[in-house]
């Protein structure tokens, strides 16, 4: 199964589309996508709204690939589990955010060997049955359960001596 | 020593559970934009409020009281958020209320802070960004959320 999830912020229309028309050239691989406003009929993937953040997990857990938007939570969920994920970031000038941080946030991201991006649905489609094509390795996460223990640190040893 | 810890759902909430360990021992109070998150901080008090963004100026200020409300009556010694505006309004709060003030900026802010980090900037105690080429004098840099 393949699960694509945008957030509950605002719709992101042209991931759906691409996955929709992705979709029918998988085998009769499960597409799930999570994405609301979505302003069309899809034909060949199952779109939900909302998610329960425990329902996500199940979900994340059982996806073999997860696509996307450069939203945090999805990011970091893909990350702990070790699952294979592609980001494609939100544009603003296509009016799927206010601003173009999705993509310097990715960009950065990427260059720190995070994640890998696909800045169109072209580099996407691509990308996509690359990794479908990779051997499955076994899953094994890529962070830890918590943020770099220096942050911690800092943040703890400044409420302790104030 | 009691924390508030302030963080809307997705993203911003995430981020702010990698940090738990900073708080071990803590009692910990959490405030979020959906009331499914209580879930994911068991055993903790926990209060649910609107979301809004910064673009809403009436619900801003409503949540603003809401806030105000909870920080005033949990009287934490430090309230800390991870994001977005409602976490922004619960330091405001904190700040009138003469409690110290944590803002640490979303990792997703990678080319410069985030309007409420601007914001919160001018009056927290302290202030992280999750990018060292962010860092600047009142602007720590000391990791980030997912390593």
């Amino acid at each position: 199964m393949i699960f694509v999830t945008t957030g509950t912020q605002a719709p992101f229309n042209r991931l759906v589309k691409v996955m929709d028309a992705l979709a029918a050239e998988l085998n009769g691989e499960e597409v799930i996508v999570q994405a609301s406003g979505v302003n069309f009929e899809t034909k060949n993937v199952k779109v939900v709204g909302f998610i329960h953040p425990v329902e996500y997990n199940r979900i994340i857990n059982e996806a073999r690939l997860i696509i996307s938007h450069a939203g945090m939570g999805s990011i970091v969920s893909a990350l702990t589990k070790g699952k294979k994920i592609i980001v494609i970031p939100r544009k603003a000038e296509l009016g799927e955010h206010r601003d173009n941080h999705q993509i310097d946030s990715a960009k950065k991201m990427e260059a720190l060997g995070y994640v890998p991006v696909a800045y169109d649905e072209e580099q996407l489609k691509s990308k996509i049955i690359t990794m479908l094509m990779q051997e499955e390795k076994t899953e094994s996460a890529l962070i830890g359960e918590f943020a770099s223990s220096s942050l911690v640190n800092s943040i703890r040893g400044f409420m302790l001596s104030s | 020593m009691k924390v508030l810890a302030v963080a809307s759902k997705g993203g911003h909430w995430v981020e702010l559970l990698r940090l738990l360990p900073a708080f071990s021992g803590m009692e910990m109070v959490y405030v979020s934009t959906d009331p499914n998150l209580a879930s994911t901080v068991e055993g903790n008090k926990f209060y649910s409020i609107p979301d809004a963004n910064r673009w809403n100026k009436f619900k801003l200020i409503r949540i603003f009281m809401i806030v105000f409300k909870i920080v005033y009556k949990e009287r934490p010694k430090f309230v800390i958020s991870t994001g977005a505006a409602p976490g922004l309004m619960a330091l405001m709060a904190g700040k009138i209320l003469g409690i110290k003030t944590i803002w640490i900026d979303s990792i997703a802010s990678a080319e410069k802070l985030s309007l409420s980090g601007k914001i919160a900037l001018r009056f927290v105690d302290r202030l992280y960004t999750q990018w060292p080429d962010l860092s600047g004098p009142k602007i720590i840099y000391a990791g980030n959320i997912l390593l």
